[in-house]
């Protein structure tokens, strides 16, 4: 049976990989870093995890050789932050475009500059369209099913893609949690063996990668996105597989006290727990709130989104983003959020703020903040997309 | 074949793999070249250092021991020519007909 354990979130992580009994772990500990290939090191070395612990001269080679690996038909690991991230962003591309399912431990942090190690989400929304399944987990119990699930999922035939797990750097990956950690037994079979369409092999040699000239690129390109899309089935499937056998159970968007609220804030990752706390503190004032977290991010979780959020007593929803779209729509979260809900004849008002950067913490009366930013938006009939210049910072110095 | 013709989406391979190896051959390069090969077979000594250094591997022995390009492959460097130790080979404008 599964134990509860006192675990550094990152720890788990890297355990989660052991028990995937990963072929391949290749990873670059630039700075910003978490233990996670630290610990898989450490396991190799010591004989604890039967793998291939490549060491590279950079996260572009890291990132290389993880589909290098992929590719011959290796179960393939990696874990990277912030600036590893956009170095590896070349072939972050190549590898859904490839069809190798390489799993990545994300632990979010910003992007510099200034020179930031802290958490925010500049780093996953870089890599918003490179074609990667993405999602996030909000604590340390999260981010070690949901790297479990990464496996079944990206491996599976009809996905063949590439999955990052994203969790939120610092805030989960070096804080100490207890965390149910499944025996090996338990986990083993939840996660069936890899097994490529082709692989490169000297014995039987095929071409991947190929030159794709302007008469097959985008046929290639619509091939790849119908994977995506397709994906959703089979992350539904391991997710209900998942709850299942072990009993907790996942969704594509998930609620907190949703079910009669008015203003609703959305937000992705560990935010989510703290707002749960703000949701609270506010009902316990008689305010109709409550919050939504987006899990699934790519690919984008439109008919949840809808129903979670249209034809019921939501008027309002506040997006939280963790980074700045410059020049933009404050956000990313937010311009997909408000686009999803376009074309909905019954819709609430969507309302974009933008907190937590660079590691700044977000404070109880931040939320409230949010929260009256909504019911003033509420109240004023008026939603931000009428200004889609002003970029609402919560906790900002003005 | 017209672009409508070609393979969809659904019927190009799995993640454009080329499961068949070896397959350039079906691709001509040849017309690419504007200056031509020409070998001159009473200079040349067949020392193979053409066939050696052509990167497109478009020289091939006859039945004589004499090298001669493939002009379905060559695209018309001219490293052959270069590097001929008995300066045989001419390059040639192409004549397209």
């Amino acid at each position: 049976m599964a134990r509860r354990e006192g675990i550094e979130v990152s720890i788990a992580i890297a355990e989660a990989a052991r028990q995937a009994n990963v072929d391949v772990v290749s990873a670059y500990p630039i700075t910003p870093q978490t233990h996670i290939v630290e610990h898989l090191a450490q396991l190799v070395a010591d004989g604890d995890l039967d793998a291939d612990y490549i060491t590279v001269e950079s996260e572009h080679t890291a990132m290389s050789a993880c589909v290098g690996a992929s590719a011959a038909g290796a179960r393939v690991f990696t874990s990277t932050s912030s600036q590893g991230l956009a170095l590896m962003n070349e072939i972050v591309y190549l590898a859904p475009s490839l069809r190798t399912p390489v799993v990545m431990a994300l632990a979010n942090r910003a992007l510099s500059g200034p020179i930031s190690i802290w958490n925010d989400h500049s780093d996953v929304m870089n890599e918003r369209d490179t074609g990667w399944i993405s999602m996030f987990a909000n604590n340390g119990q999260e981010a070690y099913d949901l790297t479990l699930m990464a496996f079944p999922i990206g491996e599976d035939q009809r996905v063949m893609l590439p999955v990052m797990i994203n969790f939120d750097g610092f805030i989960l990956t070096h804080v100490i949690e207890p965390i149910y950690i499944f025996d090996n037994e338990e986990i083993a079979d939840f996660i069936p063996p890899f097994e490529p369409f082709y692989r490169v092999h000297p014995d039987y040699p095929v071409t991947m990668g190929p030159v794709g000239v302007p008469d097959v690129y985008t046929e290639a390109k619509k091939q790849q996105d119908v994977a995506i899309r397709e994906s959703r089935a089979v992350i539904e499937r391991v997710f209900e597989e998942f709850a299942q056998r072990y009993g907790r159970r996942y969704k594509a968007v998930e609620t907190y006290k949703a079910d009669d609220a008015e203003i609703v804030l959305l937000a992705q990752g560990s935010v989510i727990e703290a707002a749960e706390v703000a949701v609270d503190h506010l009902r316990d004032q008689g305010k109709k709130v409550g919050a939504v977290e987006l899990r699934l991010w790519r690919p984008f979780p439109f008919d949840d989104l809808k129903e979670t959020l249209c034809g019921n007593t939501i008027r309002q929803v506040v997006v939280l983003d963790r980074c700045i779209s410059f020049g933009g729509q404050p956000g990313p979260v937010l311009s997909e959020v408000r686009s999803a809900l376009y074309h909905e004849p019954q819709r609430p008002m969507v309302v974009g703020v933008v907190a937590g950067l660079g590691g700044r913490d977000v404070s109880l009366e931040n939320y409230v903040e949010m929260f009256q930013i909504g019911e003033d938006c509420l109240r004023t009939g008026k939603e931000a997309g009428e200004e889609p210049e002003l970029v609402k910072i919560v906790g900002l110095r003005e | 074949m017209k672009l409508k013709e070609k393979p969809n989406w659904k019927e190009i391979s799995f993640a454009c793999v080329i499961p068949e190896p070896g397959n350039s051959v079906y691709y001509k390069t040849g017309d690419w070249k504007t200056l031509r090969p020409v070998v001159d077979k009473e200079k040349c000594i067949k020392c193979g250092t053409c066939w050696i250094f052509c990167p497109e591997y478009a020289f091939e022995e006859d039945e004589y021991g004499y090298y001669e390009p493939n002009n379905d492959y060559c695209k018309g460097c001219g490293i052959c020519s270069r590097e001929c130790p008995a300066q045989c080979i001419k390059m040639e404008e192409e004549v397209v007909e």
